[in-house]
């Protein structure tokens, strides 16, 4: 969950509260629905969902509709009674999406609120969100006009008589529905009009709503589709929508069968004011308006490309969920070193917040040109205005494997605050600490000359693997493991014990999955993984990510030679320590029954072993 | 089976959606008049009187304008405020002075009151001054028996006599 903002000190307490209340209703629906059905994990793909449900029933309604005084209640009615095995039901359909899509929009619009998801990289989403809300409540407010029954009266008028309120019209609105005959079918062509082009307005709001991400979740799944699709057929069979009576601008009706969904801030007009409604809606869109700005906070360094590094694969760029990855024709750009000499500039290192590319450094001579790379060769540009920070780039890049021999791992796409060559070295350390407790340094009965681990060669063992009481001080049945957590979720520290090596990432989904095979080749007897909840990921996607390239399913693959009973991968939220010590209990009772690890080489290895040793030793 | 349980948990789940949904989209009703009151609606657009006379210009006026602006005659464009006065029953319910609309206030004075009222028998007196002297220059009285939930709307159109009761 992203951290609270400070400059609202009472938002700090009510977003506690509220995720403490919507955190056990989530993961209770988990239960029973699954993350791909569950309709709290998918407001918005919902939200789509309603929409094209009232789109395709509103279709089928305006075929039999009539755009006059006298025929709209008449049609409607017919629609309604005539035909109620295909009309009626459209109609109930058409109503009760309409209502639906603004639960699941205020229900999506609280939850991001509460998760604090419209600051920072989020702004245009949540700002582009909150003129949607306006749309929302006008396609459906025009939409109950059209009936012309009571309600469509008193909302006529109540409408007038709000918007008379400002200063606008130079003859009220309201005169317009005075008395019967005051009003025409030109009205209703109008009317008409703006039902068909609000919605119209809405979607394309929708659209540019999810610009900024990646993958944007816009339709349910299956289940979920068909489960609401099948609730609101059956409401619509046992509920049918009706009308009221007709309209009669003579009359007025005391009591009206108010949508509650759209129409909640009508009763406002005659208990407070017009003008007070009015000044409530402004205040409203400009504190929704305003978040962003107020719970403004630093933002972490983004993602930057090593072009050196950079083989222009794009993976970073179909992997990252905000769009912050874009591939551009790759240019080499030349700086003069010399009379005739020219050197490649590539690969500079930007400052935090500066966008990746080729540029000449600052204590060198003048750029004297620039030429392409191989036709059609690409490399990765980050666009830090888009980038979360989330590092799922980095996981992607097919060049943050650590069994590369440089001395510095350096990837294609890097995180300033957690570069992959720490991840390494912090990897490193970690196994070190568990295999500390059997073998002292210097105190391996293998090892004439221990070295400590940053002194061995890439692909060397950092333990030698003996068998239990052979001097490694083992007890029989003990194995150790390495636990991969993710920052936003369940605390992988919590795990940490003699046998147990921790480390958390930015997010799981920064994990390459070479880091596994690693960490059991040097050392651990099995590696759990522990990602968010499946939908709950803070960065959308790195809990998917990560599980599609465990499966094999999604570059960079995990290698099918590496044995996956001892690897295990963990759908832990935050604060579901317990889930995951169950986990490792469960993968520790596993890996009992397995033989302990054996070290296993391929050509490759032996490669980087070489390389690795030669480079390394020679500095050591 | 486990699946079938699931489905079933599912269904249950989906009720209180449609609870929710079916209920609040009709309900609860909402009552923004009494059972037994009525609805006037007092609502008029009227061009008032202009705040001065028409006067001819002097030929050194005429002179010092361009040829093609040289009318004899100049009237003010600024109108004067509506004043109006509702009664009901004797009792002063409404009055208000409405301001003539456009930047020069040369245009036509509106007004739009709503007043619930108890239904039954009631007598109205309306007045209205579209001029600058004081005093009310329209003026009408009527009674009326108003059903529950009736409209009564009071306009204005001086073309027509004045007050008009529909």
């Amino acid at each position: 969950m992203t951290a609270m903002p400070q400059t609202v000190p009472a938002y700090g307490a009510i977003q506690a509260a509220g995720v403490g209340a919507l955190r056990p209703i989530e993961r209770a629906f988990d239960a029973v629905f699954q993350a791909a059905a569950n309709p709290w994990r998918h407001l918005g793909a919902l939200s789509f969902f309603f929409f094209w449900i009232a789109t395709a029933s509103g279709i089928y309604l305006y075929i039999f509709f009539d755009t006059s005084v006298e025929g709209a209640y008449r049609s409607v009615e017919e629609l309604t009674d005539g035909q109620w095995y295909a009309g009626g039901v459209m109609r109930s359909l058409h109503r009760y999406a309409s209502d639906a899509l603004v639960v699941s929009v205020v229900l999506h619009l609280v939850k991001e609120l509460l998760a604090g998801r419209f600051a920072g990289f989020r702004w245009f989403s949540w700002v582009s969100g909150v003129p949607l809300l306006w749309l929302l409540l006008a396609s459906g407010i025009v939409g109950y006009w059209l009936v012309w029954d009571e309600l469509a009266q008193f909302i006529a008028l109540a409408t007038a008589e709000w918007f008379d309120a400002l200063p606008l019209f130079s003859e009220p609105l309201a005169r317009n529905f005075l008395a019967p005959g005051s009003v025409d079918d030109r009205l209703f062509t109008l009317l008409m009009f703006l039902h068909i082009g609000l919605p119209l307005a809405l979607l394309a709001g929708m659209f540019i709503h999810v610009q900024r991400v990646n993958y944007g979740d816009v339709a349910p799944g299956r289940v979920l589709g068909w489960g609401t699709f099948l609730a609101l057929l059956a409401l619509s069979l046992a509920r049918p929508a009706t009308s009221m009576d007709p309209a009669n601008l003579a009359l007025v009706t005391q009591a009206v069968a108010l949508d509650w969904f759209y129409l909640a801030f009508y009763p406002l007009f005659y208990e407070w004011s017009p003008n007070a409604v009015w000044a409530l809606a402004a205040a409203a869109t400009a504190a929704l308006l305003a978040l962003p700005l107020a719970a403004r906070r630093a933002r972490p360094p983004v993602a930057h490309v090593d072009l050196a590094n950079c083989n222009g694969c794009g993976r970073c760029f179909a992997d990252c969920p905000y769009a912050a990855v874009v591939m551009r024709p790759r240019q080499l750009s030349f700086v003069q070193m010399g009379d005739n000499a020219f050197a490649p500039q590539i690969s500079p290192l930007p400052s935090p917040g500066e966008g990746s590319g080729v540029r000449a450094e600052r204590n060198q001579v003048s750029l004297r040109g620039s030429v392409g790379g191989r036709p059609g060769q690409q490399h990765a540009v980050v666009i830090p205005g888009l980038c979360a920070s989330c590092g799922i780039c980095t996981g992607a890049c097919p060049s943050s494997t650590p069994f590369r021999s440089s001395q510095r791992l350096v990837t294609g796409i890097d995180m300033p605050q957690q570069p992959i060559d720490t991840v390494r070295q912090e990897l490193e350390r970690e196994l070190l600490s568990i295999a500390e407790e059997r073998y002292p340094l210097g105190s391996h009965p293998s090892s004439p000359h221990p070295r400590p681990l940053s002194q061995k060669g890439r692909g060397e063992a950092i333990v030698p693997l003996l068998p239990p009481g052979e001097g490694s001080g083992m007890r029989e049945g003990e194995r150790r493991v390495m636990v991969f957590g993710c920052g936003h979720g369940a605390a992988a520290a919590a795990c940490k014990s003699r046998d147990v090596a921790t480390f958390s990432l930015l997010c799981i989904g920064m994990l390459p999955p070479a880091f596994i095979e690693y960490a059991l080749r040097n050392g651990a007897d099995g590696v759990l993984i522990a990602a968010c909840r499946e939908g709950d990921c803070e960065y959308r996607l790195g809990e998917r990510w990560l599980g599609e390239r465990l499966a094999g399913a999604r570059e960079p693959h995990l290698r099918p030679s590496v044995p996956r009973e001892r690897v295990r991968l963990v759908y832990a939220g935050c604060g579901e320590e317990s889930v995951l010590r169950r986990e490792l209990a469960s993968l520790h009772a596993a890996l009992a029954r397995l033989p302990r690890n054996q070290r296993r080489r391929s050509s490759r290895d032996k490669f980087s072993v070489s390389a690795g040793m030669t480079k390394r030793n020679v500095q050591a | 089976m486990k699946t079938a349980l699931r489905f079933i948990a599912q269904a249950l789940l989906y009720l209180p959606f449609m609870v929710l949904i079916g209920y609040f989209s009709t309900s609860p009703a909402y009552r923004h008049l009494g059972a037994d009151q009525a609805l006037i609606r007092l609502s008029f657009s009227h061009a008032a009187q202009r705040i001065g006379e028409c006067r001819q210009r002097t030929p050194e006026e005429l002179a010092k304008l361009p040829p093609n602006m040289r009318a004899p005659l100049v009237c003010p464009r600024e109108r004067a405020p509506v004043a109006i006065e509702l009664e009901i029953d004797g009792k002063l319910v409404y009055q208000a002075a409405a301001s003539p609309s456009g930047f020069t206030r040369d245009g036509a004075a509106t007004v739009y009151q709503r007043l619930p009222i108890a239904a039954g028998r009631h007598r109205f007196t309306a007045r209205l001054n579209d001029r600058v002297a004081p005093g009310f220059h329209y003026e009408r009285d009527v009674t009326l028996d108003l059903e529950p939930g009736r409209v009564l709307v009071i306009d204005f159109n001086a073309s027509q006599g004045g007050f008009l009761f529909k």
